[in-house]
C-alpha cells in the first residue's frame, strides 16, 4: 500500500516533441494517496493507459517524477515497485494451473514452500477460486481468468498497488457486474490502492471514491463521482459524465438573466454574480435531470420545439430545438404526461452552471 | 462460432479437388496398379499380387537405406528445431534490422537443391573450397567421397544450412504473435528469461512449432536432391537414404513393380509418423482452449 | 546501436550463413583457371565474364526464363484454385472436409519420385511434355495443398461478422470477396505467394524429368553442365548466384507482409 505522488511528469512517444501536441501526456503533477480506489476516466487515445504504465514502471516519462511513499521509483523496472497490473484481456501462463499461476510471482520472489501455500489458499478464497486451483488456468472462463490475473497481483503482501487497464473488456456483459462487485469487495477487504483504467463511465462511477476525468493528455478534474456531476469543472467533463451528458447553450449575460438569442433564462443571484464578472464565451450549461419539461406553459418557463422522444424505461429522454438550433435533452420522469410538438422547459436555478471558454464559473 | 453448414461449398473446393486428384489419383491408380504386378515390358505384365511388397519389406538394402534415413531425419529434427527457435529468439524485432534479417536468413531457402549440393561441392573442396581448405589447413585430411563420417558431418552442415532458416522464419512468425501484455505481466512477476521462455514463448509457439516440425520431417525424409549431388549416396551407399534408393530401384534397375510397392510403402511410413508427431503435439496443448 | 550478446550470436549466425553464398560470388567473379590456379579469400582481378556468358548464351539464360515463367504460372494457378477453397474450408462445413482437408495435406507426403514415371506418362498422353504448364501443373501437387493449409489458417483469423455484415450490406459474394476479405487477409497471401514460389523455383526432379530442351529450367541447365566433362566452376558459381537473386527479390518485396502475416495468421 502505497502513496503515489507523480511530480510533474509529461510523455512524449515521439524522439524529440515540438510543441504541446506532441505530448502523449501533458504536465502532471499529482498525489494518490493510500488505499484509494480511483478511476482514471477518459475516451480513447486522451493517455490514460500512458498514465498508468508510467506508474507501474513499463513506461519511463520524458519528464518528471514517480515516487512511491515519498520515494523516488522513476528508474525502477516493474518488478521493484511492488505492483500489479491487471491487462484488458486475462494474460495468464497456459500450461500452469490456476495454484501455479497464483505462485508463480511468490516462486520467483524466493518464498518457500509453506509460505507460498498459506498465501495462495488465502487469496484464493478471497477470489472465490479454491475449487478450481488444481485446474489448468487456460479452461477457464474470462472473468475467472481476469480473476487470477488480480491474484497474482494480491499474492504478493508488500504490493503497493494494483493497476487494472481497461480490464472488464472481454467479459460478458452478464458477468461484468458481479466482477465489479468482488472488485470493490476486495478493495473492502484490504484496503489496497487501486487505480483503474476505464472510458466506461459507469464503470468509473461505482468503483472508484474519486475519478480522474482525463481529456488530450491532461488531467480535466479530480472529484468524487457526486462532484464530477454536479459541479464539472470543465466542459468535456460536463459533456461525458452523465448518460445523456450536459446541455450546453452559448448565451450573453444581462443582469439576472441569460440571453440565448432572444430567449430570457432566469439566473440565480450568486450564478448571475458570477457571469457579470465573465470574460470570454459564455455558455450555460444544465443536465437534463435538472432541466423540467412540461407540455404546457409553467411560470419561468421557455417553449421549444420537440425533436424526438427516447424510452428507457424508468424516464423518458425528450430531444428538443430551442431556438434556431440550440438541441437540449431533458429528463422526463415515468408518469409524467410527455409533450408532444411543443414543450416548455424550466431551468432549474440552483443547477445552472456558467462555463467561460470551457471552464466552469465559480467563487 | 460454429461454421454455416452449406454442401454448395463444394463449388469453391471443385477446382482444387479436380487439380490435386488429376495429379494425385491417377498417379496412386499407377502406383498401386505396378504395385501388383510383374512388368517384363511394354504389354507383358503378370499379377503377382502382394509378392513386391514382401520383397521390398524384405529388402536388407531397403532396411538399411530405411534406418539411415531415420538417423538423418532425427538428427534433422534435434539440430534444427532448438537451433531454429534459438536464432529466432536473437533476430530483431522490427526496423530496418528486420527485414535486412528476414531476407538473408530466407536466402538459404531459395536456392534450387542441386545448387545447394553444387554450393557445398565447391565449398568443401580442399583445393577451391573455404571450408574444405580451412579443415585441411588444421591438418584433417577432409574428402567426403572416401570417408563415411565425413560424408555424413558434410551432409549434415549442409543441411542444417540450408533447412534451418524454415524453422527460423516459422518460429519467429509464432514470437511476434505474442501480445505484449504477456511479456509485461512476467516482468511484474519477477520471471526470469529462462521462465519467459519456459512458459509463455514456448507454449504460444506450439502452432508454428508443429507446422515446422512437420514439413522438417516429411522434407527430410523425402530428401533426394541435395544429397544426391553431394554424394551420389556413397561413399558406397553409406549416404543413400531412402529417396535416393527409391530412384535408384525404380530408375536404375527400371523396375517398376518394385519400385511402386516401396513407394507405397514410403508413402504409408511418412502418413503414420505424422500422425503420431501430430497426435502427440496436440495432446500437450490439450486443455489450453477455452 | 547496442551491440548486447544475444546481437553478437545473431551476427556470427549471420556471417556463417552467407559465408557459402559469398564464397560462390568470389568464384563467380573469377576464371575457371583463376579458381584452379590459386586458392585466394576474394577476387583478385574481378572478371564478369561468367555473368556475361550466361547473359548471351540462349541454352544458358533461357533456363533462368523457363524457371520464371513455370513458377509465375504454379503461384497464379495455385492462389487462384486455393483461395475459394481455403474460403469454404474456413466458413463452411460440408460434406466429407475434413477428410478433404487431411486428404490434401498427405500430398505433400508422398516421394517426389512416386510421381516420375505416372506424370511422364500423365503429360506425354496430352502432349504437354516439354512445356511450362506441365511443370506448373505438376508443382501444384504440392503447393495448392499448402496454399489452401496457410490461407484458410488467415481467413479464420477474420471474424465472420465481416462477412455477414457485408451480405447484409447486400454485397455478392465475388464484390465481397474482391474488395473487403481479400484486402483483410493480404499478408496471408503474401506469405502463401512466397511458399509457392519457393518451393516451386528449387524443385527439380519433376521439372527435370517433364521437360527436355524448351522448358528446361535453369538449375537442370547447370546439372547438364556438372555432367559434361571439365566443370567450369566459374560460370556454375555465376549461374548459382543468378538463381537466388529472383529469390531475394520475391522476399525483399513481400517482407512487410511475411513479418505482419506471420504475426495475423494461423501461426
Amino acid at each position: 500500500m502505497a502513496k503515489i505522488t507523480l511530480d510533474n511528469v509529461a510523455h512524449s512517444y515521439i524522439a524529440k516533441p515540438k510543441n504541446q501536441a506532441d505530448y502523449a501526456l501533458r504536465l502532471i503533477d499529482n498525489i494518490w494517496d493510500d488505499g484509494g480506489a480511483y478511476a482514471l476516466l477518459g475516451p480513447s487515445g486522451c493517455g490514460k493507459t500512458t498514465l498508468l504504465n508510467i506508474i507501474s514502471g513499463l513506461l519511463s516519462p520524458s519528464k518528471g517524477r514517480v515516487l512511491f511513499d515519498g520515494k523516488d521509483v522513476t528508474g525502477l523496472p516493474p518488478e521493484k515497485r511492488n505492483i500489479a497490473q491487471v491487462f484488458q484481456f486475462p494474460v495468464l501462463y497456459d500450461t500452469m494451473s490456476v495454484y501455479g499461476n497464483l505462485a508463480f510471482p511468490l516462486k520467483n520472489r524466493g518464498f518457500n514452500k509453506p509460505d507460498i501455500e498459506k498465501r495462495v489458499l488465502e487469496v484464493a478464497q478471497i477470489l472465490d477460486l479454491t475449487d478450481s486451483l488444481n485446474k489448468k488456468a487456460a479452461s477457464l472462463t474470462a472473468d475467472a481468468k481476469q480473476k487470477i490475473s488480480l491474484g497474482r497481483g494480491l499474492v504478493r503482501s508488500d504490493v503497493a498497488a494494483i493497476l487494472f487497464d481497461e480490464p472488464l473488456t472481454v467479459i460478458d456483459p452478464h458477468l461484468k457486474w458481479q466482477l465489479r462487485c468482488k472488485l470493490k469487495q476486495v478493495h473492502e477487504q484490504l484496503k489496497l490502492t487501486l487505480l483503474y483504467v476505464t472510458y466506461d463511465q459507469v464503470e468509473a462511477l461505482t468503483f472508484a471514491d474519486q475519478v480522474i476525468v482525463m481529456y488530450e493528455g491532461g488531467i480535466v478534474q479530480i472529484g468524487t463521482p457526486q462532484e464530477l456531476f454536479e459541479n464539472p469543472s470543465h466542459k468535456f467533463v460536463g459533456y461525458f459524465i452523465g448518460s445523456p451528458g450536459m446541455n450546453f447553450l452559448p448565451c450573453t449575460i444581462e443582469g439576472n438573466l441569460a440571453m440565448v438569442g432572444d430567449i430570457k433564462i432566469k439566473l440565480n443571484d450568486q450564478t448571475a454574480a458570477l457571469g457579470a464578472k465573465a470574460k470570454g464565451k459564455i455558455e450555460l450549461g444544465i443536465r437534463p435531470l435538472y432541466l423540467e419539461i412540461h407540455n404546457t406553459k409553467v411560470e419561468g418557463s421557455v417553449p421549444a420545439m420537440v425533436k424526438s422522444i427516447e424510452d428507457q424505461g424508468s424516464y423518458k429522454i425528450i430531444t428538443t430545438i430551442l431556438g434556431n438550433n440550440n438541441i437540449l435533452r431533458a429528463r422526463l420522469p415515468e408518469g409524467k404526461p410527455s409533450p408532444s410538438e411543443k414543450a416548455w422547459l424550466r431551468f432549474s436555478e440552483s443547477w445552472i452552471r456558467l462555463f467561460s471558454d470551457d471552464i466552469l464559473l465559480k467563487n | 462460432m460454429d461454421k454455416w453448414k452449406d454442401n454448395k461449398a463444394w463449388f469453391l473446393v471443385l477446382p482444387v479437388f479436380i487439380l490435386v486428384a488429376f495429379s494425385a489419383i491417377i498417379p496412386l491408380m499407377t502406383v498401386v496398379n505396378y504395385s501388383l504386378q510383374d512388368i517384363f515390358g511394354p504389354g507383358q505384365r503378370v499379377f503377382v499380387g502382394i509378392e513386391w511388397f514382401e520383397e521390398v519389406l524384405s529388402d536388407k538394402r531397403l532396411h538399411s537405406a530405411l534406418g539411415k534415413q531415420l538417423i538423418f531425419s532425427a538428427l534433422v529434427l534435434l539440430i534444427e528445431m532448438p537451433l531454429g527457435i534459438l536464432i529466432a529468439l536473437m533476430m530483431p524485432k522490427k526496423g530496418l534490422a528486420a527485414s535486412i534479417s528476414l531476407v538473408l536468413i530466407a536466402l538459404p531457402l531459395l536456392i534450387p537443391w542441386n545448387v545447394i549440393g553444387t554450393i557445398w561441392i565447391i565449398f568443401t573442396r580442399p583445393d577451391i573450397g573455404l571450408f574444405g581448405a580451412a579443415i585441411n589447413s588444421l591438418g584433417i585430411t577432409f574428402d567426403h567421397t572416401s570417408s563415411p563420417i565425413q560424408a555424413w558431418i558434410t551432409l549434415m552442415f549442409m543441411e542444417v544450412w540450408h533447412w534451418t532458416p524454415l524453422v527460423v522464419l516459422l518460429a519467429y512468425a509464432g514470437l511476434r504473435a505474442i501480445p505484449e501484455p504477456y511479456f509485461q505481466a512476467a516482468k511484474i512477476d519477477g520471471a526470469s528469461t529462462w521462465a519467459t521462455f519456459w512458459y509463455i514463448q514456448l507454449p504460444k509457439m506450439r502452432g508454428v512449432l508443429t507446422i515446422a516440425l512437420l514439413l522438417r520431417f516429411m522434407d527430410s525424409f523425402l530428401i533426394y536432391a541435395e544429397p544426391f549431388v553431394l554424394t551420389g549416396g556413397g561413399p558406397g551407399n553409406t549416404t543413400t537414404f531412402l529417396s535416393i534408393y527409391l530412384v535408384k530401384v525404380a530408375v536404375g534397375q527400371f523396375d517398376l513393380g518394385p519400385a511402386a510397392a516401396f513407394s507405397l510403402v514410403y508413402f504409408l511410413i511418412i502418413l503414420l509418423f505424422c500422425w503420431i508427431f501430430y497426435q502427440v503435439l496436440q495432446n500437450v496443448g490439450k486443455g489450453e482452449k477455452s | 546501436m547496442k551491440i548486447r550478446k544475444r546481437s553478437l550470436f545473431f551476427i556470427i549466425y549471420l556471417f556463417l550463413l552467407m559465408l557459402p553464398i559469398y564464397w560462390m560470388l568470389n568464384m563467380s567473379l573469377r576464371t575457371n583457371a583463376d579458381i584452379l590456379g590459386s586458392f585466394s579469400l576474394y577476387p583478385a582481378n574481378i572478371t564478369f565474364d561468367n555473368y556475361i556468358k550466361i547473359f548471351t548464351d540462349v541454352s544458358w539464360y533461357s533456363g533462368y526464363i523457363n524457371s520464371i515463367l513455370y513458377v509465375t504460372m504454379n503461384m497464379t494457378i495455385s492462389l487462384l484454385t486455393a483461395l475459394p477453397a481455403a474460403y469454404a474450408f474456413s466458413r463452411y462445413s460440408f460434406l466429407g472436409d475434413k477428410h478433404m482437408f487431411f486428404w490434401l495435406l498427405t500430398n505433400r507426403m508422398a516421394p517426389a519420385a512416386v510421381f516420375l514415371l505416372p506424370f511422364f506418362q500423365l503429360y506425354s498422353t496430352f502432349g504437354l511434355i516439354d512445356t511450362h504448364i506441365a511443370v506448373a501443373l505438376a508443382h501444384c501437387l504440392f503447393n495448392v495443398p499448402l496454399a489452401v493449409w496457410i490461407l484458410e489458417g488467415f481467413m479464420s483469423g477474420v471474424p465472420r461478422e465481416i462477412d455477414e455484415t457485408a451480405f447484409i450490406d447486400g454485397y455478392k459474394f465475388p464484390r465481397f470477396f474482391l474488395t473487403i476479405f481479400i484486402p483483410q487477409i493480404r499478408a496471408g497471401i503474401g506469405v502463401t505467394a512466397f511458399f509457392c514460389f519457393m518451393f516451386s523455383w528449387v524443385e527439380l526432379l519433376l521439372a527435370r524429368t517433364l521437360t527436355t530442351t524448351n522448358a528446361k529450367p535453369i538449375a537442370a541447365t547447370m546439372t547438364r553442365t556438372v555432367s559434361a566433362s571439365g566443370l567450369d566452376w566459374g560460370l556454375l558459381a555465376a549461374a548459382g548466384i543468378l538463381t537466388i537473386v529472383p529469390g531475394a527479390l520475391v522476399i525483399w518485396f513481400v517482407r512487410n507482409n511475411l513479418a505482419k502475416g506471420f504475426a495475423m495468421g494461423r501461426v
